[in-house]
């Protein structure tokens, strides 16, 4: 089973690390300057029409 | 509109499975096969019927005055309000079996047959059907675009009926691959793959042809939820099968990797089909009935990213104390219990919606469906993260608790979701003023609500004392109870989560007519909702 150690040691070191990273970044990213005005434009999609 | 080319499709297709009642290698296959044939012979009878032969340039377009695509929305809405009342009536008659075993009636109608073909028409039939017809209209409205595609969005409506009828004759008559929530066996989830791929087409088409820049966040919920069904349907239904022409395959995982792939799909059905896109649903449909924006825009994005990062690893909490090595059963745990957070940050963000205008919860009973829906989200991804930590489990595993649970968040969550947005979207449908009836919206929120109250808090006193029952053991170290003493033991319970079910029944039934009513262009003459209305002032 060398495929299956190899494997489970990169998802629970540098997967682990990497998907982390995206999601800090996701939410550093809702908290940029401006990023409130786009946010409250974006939620008004759904009442602009019918 | 011209439908040569799909009449004739279909017409071979129904000679193909005429052919595959032939050649059968087993009854099973011939007997589902016959099905098959039946019901293509009645649609390319149907199909013929509707075919137009004057010349391309006389046909008219039946097209949308909005010009959005919404015949196929409004099909949706029927079939959800149908197959909702089928898989409800299903369930009823289910839980009489468990409480009179007379009622199993042999060889079509036994517990093991019927059991899922209620949760298939109930998650698959119903709440497929209102996930598609829903994302179909909210992706138009959000993205401004038509939906892509053109006629594909039909073959997803029909290819998905046709699953769902081989998927329900097949339990009758037998044919299962024993794996929870994915029952269908091996041609038949082929067919559920092309259907699904077309869904993601017309869906995905539709956003990047959208005239809106942004991409309002239920579409992001929808789309994760297409995506990741496509994915777990394909990972775990990977079989071989042992004939062309027959009905039996074999997994291609084998032992307890076939059990976490079984249950990485199986809780995932629950995050993203069950969550995910009936989130998508709340995003859409509670801030155009409260007429005011998502409480925070920017919380929902969090919400859908926490969410759908955490959810994946949570399956192996269905395997506690089984032969999956102990890693992964507190991975399963632990991420589950980190699913409180965003569980509990997208409830927040769907009740805080109502911000300023709580008065609505009192005089719009659509809203309050709406409301009690979230409220129940809330309350099943509470209960949901306890029960899958390990001490907890002990005691709720295999007992009737964890069946209150799925029932807490299906009836609760997604039923009420999906009953909030049939009742929006049939009058703008159909252009009608408003619905039929708002008085028998609110009977059928209160014969819902102590539906689900009777049903959630009888399965939590029967499950627990089955665990406790279970685990009993007498100074001189025996087992107190036999199992079937255990089962003796459940009669009240099972009676009386019955008639939660039946009342839970009994307003879809109300649902049904309000809805064809509304369809039909009547309104009922009543007294309005107190406070609905503004009050008129009296003259100066």
């Amino acid at each position: 089973m060398e495929t299956y150690t190899a494997m489970r040691h990169f998802a629970d070191s540098w997967g682990l690390v990497f998907l982390f990273v995206v999601f800090i970044g996701v939410v550093l990213f809702m908290f940029r300057p401006g990023a409130k005005k786009s946010a409250q434009d974006a939620a008004q999609i759904p009442l602009k029409e019918d | 509109m011209k439908y040569t080319t799909e009449t004739i499709a279909v017409g071979i297709s129904a000679f193909l499975a005429l052919l595959g009642v032939a050649f059968a290698r087993d009854d099973q296959f011939a007997a589902h096969m016959t099905v098959l044939f039946f019901v293509l012979l009645v649609s390319t009878v149907l199909l013929m019927r509707r075919i137009n032969f004057s010349t391309a340039a006389h046909v008219q377009m039946a097209d949308d005055k909005s010009g959005y695509f919404d015949e196929v929305v409004r099909y949706g809405v029927i079939a959800t309000t149908f197959w909702g009342i089928v898989g409800f009536l299903v369930g009823v008659v289910v839980a009489f079996q468990l409480a009179y075993p007379d009622l199993n009636i042999e060889p079509w109608f036994n517990f093991g047959r019927t059991r899922p073909l209620h949760t298939s028409a109930v998650i698959f039939a119903f709440g497929g059907n209102a996930l598609i017809a829903t994302s179909f209209y909210v992706v138009q409205r959000t993205s401004r675009a038509r939906l892509f595609g053109g006629d594909l969005g039909w073959f997803v409506f029909w290819g998905y009926q046709l699953f769902i009828v081989m998927a329900a004759t097949g339990y009758l008559l037998g044919i299962t691959q024993g794996r929870e929530y994915a029952e269908p066996e091996w041609y038949v989830d082929l067919w559920l793959t092309v259907v699904w791929v077309a869904y993601l087409i017309t869906f995905l088409g539709t956003i990047i042809r959208r005239k809106e820049p942004h991409i309002y966040v239920a579409n992001w919920f929808y789309l994760a939820f297409i995506v990741t069904i496509a994915m777990l349907h394909v990972v775990n239904n990977l079989a071989v099968p042992v004939s062309f022409l027959g009905v039996k395959s074999y997994s291609a995982f084998a032992g307890v990797q076939d059990a976490l792939t079984q249950w990485w799909y199986g809780h995932n059905a629950v995050g993203f089909f069950l969550t995910a896109g009936f989130l998508g649903m709340m995003y859409y449909f509670i801030p155009k009935q409260a007429n005011r924006p998502v409480y925070s825009y920017r919380l929902s994005i969090i919400h859908f990213w926490a969410l759908i990062f955490l959810y994946i690893w949570a399956g192996p909490h269905h395997l506690h104390y089984t032969a999956l090595p102990d890693w992964a059963q507190t991975l399963g745990m632990v991420f589950s219990i980190m699913l409180w957070m965003p569980s509990w940050g997208g409830m927040i963000n769907g009740l805080m919606t109502l911000s300023g205008a709580w008065d609505k919860i009192r005089t719009d009973p659509i809203i309050r469906m709406m409301v009690i829906a979230v409220a129940f989200y809330g309350m099943s991804t509470f209960e949901g993260p306890m029960m899958s930590i390990k001490a907890v489990n002990s005691l709720s595993h295999y007992t009737d608790w964890t069946i209150g649970h799925v029932h807490s968040g299906a009836l609760g969550w997604v039923g009420m979701i999906s009953f909030g947005a049939i009742y929006y979207l049939t009058p703008k449908l159909w252009g009608r003023e408003r619905l039929y009836s708002m008085r028998l919206v609110n009977w059928h929120f209160w014969l819902a609500t102590l539906g689900i109250v009777v049903y959630a808090a009888v399965l939590w006193v029967a499950g627990i004392q089955q665990g406790l029952m279970w685990r009993e053991y007498n100074d001189q170290g025996f087992l107190v109870y036999s199992f079937a003493e255990s089962v003796a033991a459940m009669f009240p319970y099972y009676l009386l989560r019955s008639i939660g079910g039946v009342m839970y029944f009994a307003g879809g039934m109300i649902m049904g007519w309000n809805v064809y009513m509304t369809i039909r262009g009547y309104q009922r003459d009543e007294v309005p909702i107190p406070g609905s209305a503004p009050a008129m002032q009296p003259a100066e």
